[in-house]
């Protein structure tokens, strides 16, 4: 099952399944991006009728090879995405979650969000200029109403707060054997700074540019749930304001785009609760350490001849730009 | 040995190969493998200018941090002793010279991997 035909023809078979008995998949496509997803864009309608516009995310060739052991699986994804979607989060509706029968593997079919995903246009373009006004407030909103799903209510999810992520990232940085001063700095500094611990609740996971759509309006959908855990919601809140997620914006903290009061603002004001920038101080330090070791593994992958492309191999000097976004982090903490 | 051309010679002849005949001749995913490996090259050329004043100037400098000789101990040696004095908080970041030190090795080792990183115009700005 892969070639686009195969697939074609499943998702024809699906009928009613989408909606309409009649229907039929026309402009099936693969769309560029995602890390470890397919994402196929496809119109489905009765021939000569009106077409629904469809994306099917699905595991590569159907079958599960997540990105990382925390990934938590295409059916998962899908349930969530509809809790989200239920508690008024900007998101895509799932219209269907495939079963074996299907013929597709893991997969789900959600409808298509016009808008635009790639952080440097959302930044850069004159058509988003009023987008880039409001979208603090409507990121702080989003992941407020994020943070309020009750966590009864959602698939099974590992839990991970932040000194098991600290752990965890310690270990892998551990154990590639290369002394790097500045992340021994930064783990003796969050380890002797953690913050007060907050109840676990749904978090996102990779909320930032890149997993948002965005129109000229503003946030239309928050993308990609497969990273999603219970968790501290701060962590997503200053996730998106790492360096890295920034793309060049370094004067805006959140995203490249906003300012973090105004964040934190409409994040309290939807239901969140009142955190301080020194929070996000910590939890963006533990993110920018945290990205910097994803590209030591990144790059392990050149060193151990599992990948020997250029791009592998050149994600290695890009571990120093976590570097300096640690000092930036920690002079500003120590001479605060 | 002889050096007419130069490694740096050579490695510019290269990525004047990549970047001017052969990247417009790509498509798609290679294309955008050509401009990493142009990039690349950037990075190498840099590196030969600057490994040998940055190595000798961040020996100097651990060496001073540390208390020891730099003559007595290798760079990698000096490196791990720094890490395993920041595991056990021996140093901190209230450490004087501390930041400074690691601040002035990795604006060295940014200019080098990737000169227009947003973080380092931060680090350089805030004297």
């Amino acid at each position: 099952m892969g070639t686009t035909q195969e697939l074609e023809n499943a998702l024809n078979a699906l009928g009613s399944k989408l909606g309409d008995p009649a229907g039929k998949v026309s402009d099936l496509k693969r769309l560029s991006g995602g890390a470890s997803q397919e994402t196929w864009a496809f119109d489905f309608g009765p021939s000569g009728g009106a077409v629904e516009d469809l994306i099917l995310r699905r595991a590569p060739g159907g079958v599960s090879a997540a990105r990382s052991q925390a990934a938590i699986g295409l059916e998962n994804e899908a349930a969530l995405i509809d809790r989200a979607v239920a508690a008024g989060v900007p998101a895509p509706r799932v219209v269907h979650s495939c079963k074996p029968e299907d013929g597709l593997g893991q997969a789900f079919i959600m409808n298509r969000i016009a808008g635009e995903t790639i952080a440097r246009k959302i930044l850069r373009d004159d058509q988003y200029a009023t987008a880039r006004e409001k979208l603090a407030a409507q990121c702080g909103s989003a992941a407020a109403l994020i943070h309020s799903i009750d966590i009864a209510d959602v698939p099974d999810l590992p839990k991970s707060m932040g000194e098991d992520q600290l752990a965890q990232y310690e270990e892998i940085y551990r154990g590639f054997d290369t002394p790097r001063p500045v992340f021994e700095l930064a783990i003796q500094w969050l380890k002797a700074s953690v913050p007060d611990a907050v109840e676990p609740s749904l978090v996102h996971g990779d909320f930032r540019l890149g997993n948002l759509i965005v129109d000229e309006t503003g946030l239309v959908a928050v993308l990609d749930w497969e990273l999603a855990h219970l968790g501290d919601r701060r962590e997503d809140l200053a996730w998106i304001c790492i360096n890295s997620w920034r793309f060049g914006n370094s004067q805006n903290r959140v995203g490249g785009f906003g300012d973090l009061g105004e964040f934190l603002d409409a994040y309290a004001a939807a239901g969140g609760v009142e955190v301080t920038p020194a929070e996000i101080d910590w939890w963006e330090t533990l993110g920018s350490f945290k990205w910097g070791v994803m590209c030591m593994i990144m790059y392990e992958a050149f060193r151990s001849g599992a990948d020997p492309s250029v791009e592998r191999a050149a994600i290695g000097r890009r571990v120093s730009e976590t570097e300096i976004d640690l000092i930036n982090l920690l002079e500003r903490v120590r001479d605060a | 040995m002889h050096d007419q051309p130069s490694v740096s010679e050579l490695v510019t002849a290269v990525r004047g190969f990549i970047s001017d005949t052969a990247a417009p001749q790509l498509t798609g995913h290679a294309a955008f493998h050509a401009r990493v490996a142009v990039n690349v090259l950037d990075i190498v050329l840099r590196d030969l200018e600057a490994r040998d004043a940055n190595d000798l100037r961040e020996a100097a400098s651990l060496a001073a941090l540390l208390n020891i000789s730099p003559e007595a101990h290798s760079h990698s040696e000096m490196v791990q002793m720094l890490c395993e004095k920041l595991r056990n908080s021996e140093l901190t970041l209230s450490t004087p010279g501390l930041l400074e030190h690691l601040k002035t090795t990795a604006i060295a080792q940014l200019e080098v991997d990737q000169p227009k990183y947003s973080g380092l115009r931060e680090a350089r700005g805030r004297p």
